[in-house]
C-alpha cells in the first residue's frame, strides 16, 4: 500500500512546476550567496587622522595603524571640525586626534592621551572598529614599553601580557561560523515547510477527502507524506556539506556520520511541526503563515545569528523549545570542533524530546474526526 | 443496505442535520434533493465515515459507521461534490492509483466501469486538471467504483456540467442500478428527481418528505396554475396580494401559483390582473411537480 502512495507522492513532486528546482537549486544559492553578503568581517575603515604633534612618534603610530588591513586614511586634517565634517559626510568612520606635544609627554610624563572618535552609526562597523583601532594603539603602547626597558634610566615595570587565540576559528571567519547554522536553515525548510504544505494542499484540493473514504490507514498516509522529504532532507545535507567543501574548501573538523543521527532526529522533529500545522491549517495561505511564525521564532530564538548566552533570561527559557537551537549547537561542533557523538548527549536528547512532542502533538492533533 | 436512525449533526451554531431518519433498499436509486445549504454533503461526510454525527446510528450494507468504518471504506464508492482526483495525474493513473489502494487492479473490475471509461480513453494520457467538467465527472464516477463497491455515494455530480453529460450521467446511474449497485444520489435539481426511485426532499437539514417521485406529486392538494403577464417583477407582489391566492413562486418564466378554487375563478384573476394594468396575462391550470411539491412542503414547515 505505502508503495502505491510513494509512487504517487514522487510522481507528484517530479510533475511539480516548481518544486524540484527549488529543492535542487536552494542549498547552492543560499551557501553560495549567503554567506557572501552576511559577512561581518570588517575590513577598510576609513580614518581621519590628526597629527597635532607631527613628531617622529606620531608619525610612527599613523604608519602603524595604517598599515593594518583594516584601516585606510580618509584623509590628513588640521582640526577636529573638519574631520568631523569629513564623517558626516560618510567619507570617514573614524577620527583620531593626537595632540601636540604627543611625543614630549611621552617621554617624559610616560602618559599622553590619543583622541578617538567613532561613528557608530553602524554599531557593528563602530565597535569592531573601536577594537581594532585600541589593539593598534595597546601594541604601539606595548612597542615603546619594550624599547624603554632596554634604557637602564628607567625601571621595568612588571606587568602582564595578555595574548588571545581563538579556538576552532583561529581567523575568526565569519563564513565558518555561519555555513554549518546554514545547513540546518534550509534544512527546516525543506522539512518543515514542504510536508505540511502538502497535506494542505490535499486539504485544499479535497483529495484528502478522496483518500479518507478508501482503507488506506491515516499513519500510511502521513508516512507516505513523510518519507519523500526524509530522503530530500537527507540528501540536501550532503548536498550542502559538498557545496560548502567546492565553494569554501570548508569541510568538517569531525565526521560526516556524527552528523547523521543528528540530521535525522531534527529532520523527523520538524516534519513533527510540519505535520501539527497542517492539521489546523484549511488553506495553504494559512499554513505558510503559521510556519512563516514558527520557524522565525525559533531561528531568533536559536542562537543563529546572535550567541544565545546574549539573549535575556526569558528569551533563552524560550528559545530552549527551539530545535534549532540544538541542532545549530551541534553541527557548529561537528564542523568547528571536531566533536563526537557522547560529547553531545544532551543535544540529541533534547532533539529527540522535542521529536517525541511535535510529533505526538500531531497524531493527537490529527486524531480528532470532527 | 443503508439504514440511517435520527442522525443530528450541529457545526457551532448551525445545525446541519436535524433527526434524520431513512432506509435504502438494494439496488435502489435513492435521491437527496434540496436546494444548497440543505445538509446534503453533511449527510453524505457521515454516510462514508468522514464525520461523526452528534446524535443516531446509522449502518451501511449492515456495518455500522463509527464502530466498522474501516470495513464499510472498502464497500463504498464516494464521489464528493467537488472533483477531488489528482490533478497532476493522468486519467490513467488516477484510476490505477484508486485501483491500488483499494487492493485491486483495474483489469479486474473493468467490465463495471467499462462504459464510462471508453467515454474518456482516448484522453488517458491527459492530466485530469486539463480535463472537461463532464470528463472530470466521468473519471471521478469511474474512480469511485473501481473497486466494485456495494454502495456508491453521488454528491451532486450534475452540478456544473453541460446538460448532455447530466443526461449521459443519469442513464450510467441506471446501469450500475441493474449491476445491482445501490446508489444515493443528491442534487439540487428538482427535474432530476423523477429519474430515482425514491426521493428524499430535504430543507434547513430537515427530510421533509421521502417517497416515490410519482407519489409525492399525486400527494399534492390544491389546484396549480400557471401565470403570467409582461410585467414579470411587479406581478408577483400583486399576484400574492390576490385573496384566494395560497401561494405564488418564481418557477422559470412563469409563476406557479396555488389557489383556493372556491375563492377564486381563472377568469376572475385574468380580469383582476388586467385592470391593474397588466398585459398578455395567460393562466394556465397545470400538474404539480417535485419542486411545486417541494416549496409547498417547505412552507408548510416554516410555518409550523
Amino acid at each position: 500500500m505505502l508503495r502505491y502512495l510513494l509512487e504517487k507522492e514522487i510522481k507528484l513532486f517530479f510533475r511539480n512546476p516548481f518544486l524540484p528546482k527549488l529543492v535542487a537549486l536552494l542549498p547552492f544559492i543560499a551557501l553560495a550567496i549567503f554567506p557572501l553578503v552576511a559577512n561581518l568581517d570588517i575590513k577598510d575603515l576609513k580614518i581621519a587622522v590628526i597629527d597635532q604633534d607631527k613628531s617622529p612618534y606620531s608619525r610612527q603610530l599613523v604608519e602603524k595603524v595604517l598599515s593594518s588591513p583594516y584601516f585606510q586614511l580618509s584623509g590628513n586634517f588640521t582640526n577636529y571640525a573638519e574631520a568631523q565634517r569629513s564623517v558626516e559626510d560618510d567619507r570617514s568612520d573614524l577620527i583620531m586626534e593626537i595632540p601636540a606635544y604627543f611625543e614630549r609627554d611621552l617621554v617624559k610624563e610616560g602618559n599622553v592621551q590619543v583622541f578617538v572618535a567613532i561613528n557608530a552609526v553602524d554599531g557593528m562597523k563602530g565597535g569592531m572598529g573601536g577594537s581594532y583601532l585600541t589593539g593598534i594603539l595597546t601594541d604601539f603602547n606595548n612597542n615603546i614599553r619594550a624599547e624603554w626597558i632596554q634604557t637602564p634610566s628607567r625601571l621595568s615595570t612588571p606587568h602582564i601580557n595578555v595574548f588571545s587565540a581563538f579556538r576552532f576559528n583561529p581567523t575568526l571567519r565569519y563564513i565558518y561560523f555561519m555555513i554549518p547554522a546554514l545547513i540546518v536553515m534550509i534544512l527546516a525548510m525543506f522539512s518543515g515547510f514542504l510536508p505540511a504544505l502538502n497535506i494542505v494542499e490535499e486539504k485544499e484540493n479535497g483529495t484528502i477527502e478522496q483518500m479518507n473514504v478508501t482503507p488506506v490507514k491515516k499513519s500510511t498516509f502521513i508516512l507516505s507524506k513523510l518519507i519523500p522529504y526524509w530522503v530530500i532532507g537527507f540528501l540536501i545535507v550532503n548536498v550542502c556539506v559538498l557545496v560548502a567543501w567546492l565553494f569554501y574548501g570548508f569541510w568538517l573538523r569531525g565526521s560526516l556520520l556524527t552528523l547523521y543521527p543528528f540530521t535525522i532526529i531534527f529532520t523527523f522533529t520538524f516534519c513533527g511541526l510540519g505535520l501539527v500545522v497542517s492539521n489546523y491549517a484549511n488553506a495553504l495561505q494559512q499554513a505558510m503563515i503559521i510556519m512563516f511564525f514558527f520557524i522565525t521564532t525559533f531561528i531568533f530564538l536559536s542562537g543563529l545569528f546572535t550567541p544565545f548566552d546574549n539573549m535575556p533570561q526569558w528569551a533563552q527559557v524560550i528559545g530552549n523549545i527551539s530545535p534549532l537551537k540544538y541542532i545549530i549547537q551541534v553541527t557548529r561542533m561537528v564542523y568547528l570542533k571536531g566533536a563526537v557523538f557522547t560529547e553531545m548527549l544532551p543535544q540529541f536528547a533534547a532533539l529527540c524530546l522535542q521529536a517525541v512532542f511535535f510529533n505526538g502533538w500531531a497524531i493527537l492533533s490529527y486524531r480528532k474526526r470532527n | 443496505m443503508l439504514k440511517a436512525n435520527n442522525i443530528s449533526k450541529k457545526y457551532k451554531t448551525v445545525q446541519a442535520l436535524s433527526h434524520i431518519s431513512f432506509e435504502v433498499g438494494e439496488a435502489e436509486v435513492f435521491g437527496i434533493i434540496g436546494p444548497d445549504g440543505a445538509g446534503k454533503t453533511t449527510l453524505f461526510r457521515i454516510l462514508t465515515t468522514l464525520i461523526l454525527a452528534d446524535e443516531g446510528t446509522a449502518t451501511v450494507d449492515g456495518l455500522d459507521v463509527v464502530k466498522d468504518f474501516r470495513e464499510i471504506r472498502n464497500r463504498v464508492g464516494y464521489m464528493p461534490g467537488r472533483f477531488s482526483l489528482y490533478q497532476d495525474l493522468s486519467i490513467e493513473e488516477n484510476l490505477n492509483f484508486f485501483a491500488k489502494v483499494f487492493n485491486t487492479s483495474v483489469k479486474e473490475n473493468y467490465d463495471l466501469v467499462k462504459d464510462i471509461y471508453q467515454q474518456i480513453e482516448p484522453f488517458k494520457k491527459r492530466r485530469a486538471g486539463a480535463l472537461s467538467g463532464g470528463m472530470k465527472q466521468k473519471l471521478a464516477l469511474c474512480c469511485a467504483l473501481i473497486h466494485r463497491p456495494t454502495i456508491l455515494f453521488l454528491d451532486e455530480p450534475t452540478t456544473g456540467i453541460d446538460p448532455v453529460s447530466r443526461k449521459e450521467l443519469w442513464q450510467m446511474l441506471r446501469r450500475l442500478k441493474e449491476q445491482g449497485i445501490t446508489i444515493i444520489v443528491s442534487t439540487p435539481y428538482m427535474d432530476e428527481a423523477s429519474l430515482c426511485d425514491r426521493i428524499a426532499l430535504i430543507q434547513d437539514g430537515v427530510f421533509l418528505k421521502i417517497d416515490t417521485p410519482d407519489n409525492i406529486v399525486a400527494q399534492f392538494e390544491g389546484t396549480l396554475w400557471g401565470v403570467s403577464a409582461d410585467r414579470m417583477s411587479s406581478l408577483l407582489q400583486d399576484l400574492r396580494k390576490e385573496p384566494g391566492v395560497l401561494t405564488a413562486f418564481t418557477f422559470g418564466d412563469t409563476y406557479h401559483v396555488k389557489v383556493d378554487p372556491m375563492k377564486i375563478k381563472k377568469k376572475e384573476l385574468a380580469t383582476k390582473l388586467e385592470e391593474k394594468g397588466y398585459q398578455e396575462v395567460e393562466i394556465k391550470e397545470i400538474a404539480a411537480g417535485i419542486e411545486d411539491c417541494f416549496m409547498e412542503l417547505g412552507v408548510n414547515t416554516k410555518m409550523n
